[in-house]
């Protein structure tokens, strides 16, 4: 490890070792980046390479933060072989500022003013980036457990809780329920065994938020994760992460093992009498495992299958016993309200929806990654300003917000901000935060047969409005697609759209018609013009 | 025993606490459409025929699995509800290979008596004619999984009632199939008594006596209810 974490060096070079910018070649620029520092007869107090997590600008990747006496400077996607000019760059602290002629780095060089970086408030990541997700050192230098141990010694439960209600947090996992409420629903269950359960079984196509979190600041959410631990009494926690994200399970593990070795979990955490142990459990790859009465059944090692709610796993969760059960996003914010307060908290965001928003930007879109915004902010904003449009300049057809169970919200009304119910107004979600931007050339019955194709893949059959209607609606979208609809198949399509969302037994059924919904409602005329006497379906 | 109140269609009825809408529209003397419910077993609430609406609420309840409370006023037989239940056995009718002509449960299938029930006669989907197996290798019974409709009331009735667990879901989706012991040919699993209750609970054709051929299958699904009073009450059917 580079950094100890007690001296921050004058300058270092911060490298992003999260998934993204892993396959663009992360750890080669950095090994060569350690080369180079080496040949050109640098130490590492002159000048620290730092594995780092997620800088945002996925797309851009591998990404490296240059921190010098003058500022912060950030590359994109160098190539190893520019590895010796990024660190005479960095020790010369010469970012082209002079009129160099032979400036190599030109092209990687990135505007630190570009709005993808100045209109972003970091709250949930803002570790992301700042500290090595392997050190539980330089997480502690950067102020993580301080929080956990402030709570220990200083608040009781009900004071946390408190803090979170003040905070207005609801659930980042797309339900939106308050998560103070949801604290104290747990907490003041009858005395018994309690459990906590983060979900980190993020599978919406086009979501890598939780991701990024678990990758690069994975310190927080423990710390988030024992801290609700202690305000609802619970001694036993779980995170429940996807098999697809082994550097995410890894990095997880080796924080635990780092935590338990620190004292910070196990027996008698920090001096106190609290008791706390968590552990990993890894998905098998049902996306209907991010459902919570799925993923409980999951963690019991059964069958991932849902139940009918109530009742609720605050009442009754793992084995029976009330049970927390908390998305990432949710959980990392935790350590931050605690620490600025509640209040400073609710003081972003909407009058229904607090704080801040993490989304991850993809599609046609200028600049993919990960941005996190107040609440509120303007569709438009976060995928025409920060997003930066469509690459070749041409309009935004639609952004489809919520992955498989979200819609397609049209371009007329990006000036909608994002919130809990003005996404839901529009017949889409918020959903865990995924953002697909789509140009003028994206077919909507080809959104819609997408997403529904995915709902078929991953219902987990046990009730017949999902297990049977999405297959249903895929092939009455294929008829569409295909441009051999009927009339009679458009009132088909919504007619099952209504029954399925209406009567499947869990939020995977219950949303999976909204692409279709969605596109139906704002793009009706592409399903016209795809039925084979058009003029028939036109509504009167 | 506390008792509750509630109204079923505007009927006032008189339930114990901690008893299901399902039996709130039984006090009512209202009939819903059931199929992976059976009295004795576990509810599950898959099936989705027994929604009700719930005034105040904006979700349709599984009658079977929700519990009834006090001041409740649900509704049992509205136009949507009509409609989604005849969607539903529409899907049922589609997904699988039901041919009554040659079932064995042909005049004695619960999945026929909710298509009259519901006034199904054709289902507007189109039948997949999904490609499904039949496992005879038991030496009394055998599984036509053609006609399996996914109740899981076999799963569930040689698991907490016969204390086997012989039979379990595997897959997913539409391609979810009941499956024997380790997924293997029902003959071979050792754990099976062969006391036929999955035999007796089975909605359909798709679990029968070797000896049945079509429409002689008989229905004992009154029994796992029997069983399970016997056992937690101490209730004979002799007494």
């Amino acid at each position: 490890m580079s950094s100890s974490g007690s001296t921050t060096p004058a300058r270092q070079l911060r490298c992003c070792g999260a998934s993204g910018c892993r396959s663009a070649g992360s750890e080669e620029l950095q090994a060569a980046l350690e080369a180079a520092r080496d040949a050109a007869g640098h130490t590492a107090q002159e000048l620290a390479i730092k594995p780092v997590g997620c800088l945002r600008l996925c797309g851009r990747g591998p990404l490296v933060a240059c921190d010098g006496p003058g500022g912060t400077t950030l590359y994109g996607a160098v190539p190893p072989t520019e590895a010796g000019a990024l660190i005479e760059a960095a020790r010369n602290d010469d970012h082209g500022s002079g009129d160099n002629g032979n400036d190599i780095l030109q092209a990687s060089r990135l505007d630190a003013q570009l709005p993808f970086f100045a209109l972003q408030s970091s709250v949930v990541l803002e570790g992301c980036g700042q500290v090595d997700p392997e050190s539980i050192d330089d997480a502690i230098a950067f102020g993580t457990y301080s929080q956990l141990r402030r709570c220990l010694h200083e608040l009781t439960p009900e004071e946390v809780r408190e803090q979170v209600k003040l905070s207005g947090l609801r659930g980042r996992g797309g339900g939106g329920y308050p998560t103070g409420l949801k604290w104290d629903t747990v907490a003041l269950q009858p005395p018994g065994p309690r459990y906590v359960v983060c979900n980190a079984d993020e599978g919406d196509p086009g979501a890598f938020m939780d991701r990024s979190v678990l990758e690069s600041d994975p310190h927080r959410l423990l710390e988030g994760l024992a801290i609700a631990a202690y305000a609802v009494g619970a001694d036993r926690g779980y995170v429940y992460v996807r098999a697809e994200y082994p550097l995410a399970v890894e990095r997880l593990r080796k924080a635990l093992q780092q935590a338990r070795r620190a004292g910070l979990l196990g027996n008698g955490i920090d001096g106190t009498s609290f008791a706390l142990t968590i552990e990993v459990r890894v998905g098998a790859g049902a996306y209907v495992c991010g459902e919570e009465t799925a993923l409980l059944q999951s963690i019991q090692g059964q069958r991932g299958m849902p139940r009918p709610r109530p009742p609720y796993p605050a009442q009754s969760g793992l084995w029976g016993a009330p049970t927390l059960i908390n998305n990432v996003e949710t959980i990392a914010a935790v350590p931050v309200i605690l620490r600025e307060g509640g209040d400073w908290y609710a003081a972003m965001g909407t009058a229904g929806s607090k704080g801040t928003k993490v989304f991850a930007l993809s599609g046609a879109v200028t600049n993919t990654g990960l941005v996190e915004v107040p609440m509120g902010t303007t569709l438009r904003s976060v995928v025409e300003v920060i997003g930066g449009g469509v690459p070749d300049g041409t309009p935004i057809k639609a952004v489809q917000t919520g992955g498989p169970s979200g819609g397609c919200i049209p371009a007329e009304l990006l000036d909608t901000p994002v919130d809990y119910e003005s996404l839901m107004e529009l017949g889409s979600m918020m959903g865990s935060g995924g953002m697909v931007v789509m140009g003028e050339t994206t077919s909507m019955p080809e959104v819609a047969r997408h997403f529904m194709r995915f709902s078929v893949n991953e219902s987990c059959g046990k009730c017949v409005p999902c297990r049977a209607g999405t297959v249903q609606l895929a092939q009455l979208l294929d008829r569409f697609v295909e441009r051999r609809a009927s009339p009679a198949d458009m009132a088909k399509l919504d007619a099952l759209c209504r029954m399925v969302k209406a009567t499947s037994l869990c939020g995977l059924g219950q949303s999976a018609p909204n692409p279709v919904l969605s596109t139906l409602r704002y793009f009706r005329h592409e399903y016209e013009a795809a039925c084979r006497q058009p003029a028939l379906c036109e509504q009167p | 025993m506390s008792v509750i109140t509630l109204s079923v269609n505007g009927k006032e009825v008189a339930i114990p606490e901690g008893a299901s809408l399902l039996e709130a529209t039984r006090a009512a003397g209202v009939e819903i459409p059931l199929l992976c419910h059976l009295d004795g077993l576990e509810p599950v609430g898959a099936c989705r025929l027994c929604l009700v609406e719930v005034e105040g609420s904006n979700r349709l309840m599984p009658a079977c699995t929700t519990a009834a409370s006090e001041g409740m006023a649900i509704h049992t037989h509205t136009h949507q509800l009509l409609d989604y239940r005849r969607m539903a056995v529409e899907l049922f009718f589609a997904e699988g290979n039901h041919v009554c002509a040659f079932c064995v449960a042909n005049g004695n299938c619960e999945l026929q008596n909710v298509a009259v029930q519901v006034g199904m006669d054709h289902s507007r989907f189109p039948y997949q004619y999904p490609q499904r197996v039949v496992d005879a290798s038991h030496p009394l019974f055998a599984i036509d999984h053609n006609r399996c409709i996914l109740c899981t009331r076999c799963v569930r009735v040689c698991d907490e009632i016969e204390g086997a667990h012989v039979w379990d879901v595997g897959s997913r989706g539409s391609h979810c199939h009941i499956v024997a012991g380790l997924d293997q040919p029902w003959g071979e699993v050792e754990a099976c008594t062969n006391c036929g209750k999955c035999v007796d609970v089975c909605p359909t054709g798709a679990i029968f006596h070797k000896e049945d051929t079509t429409a002689e299958k008989l229905r004992h699904s009154d029994r796992p209810a029997l069983l399970k009073a016997a056992r937690d009450e101490h209730v004979w059917r002799n007494q």
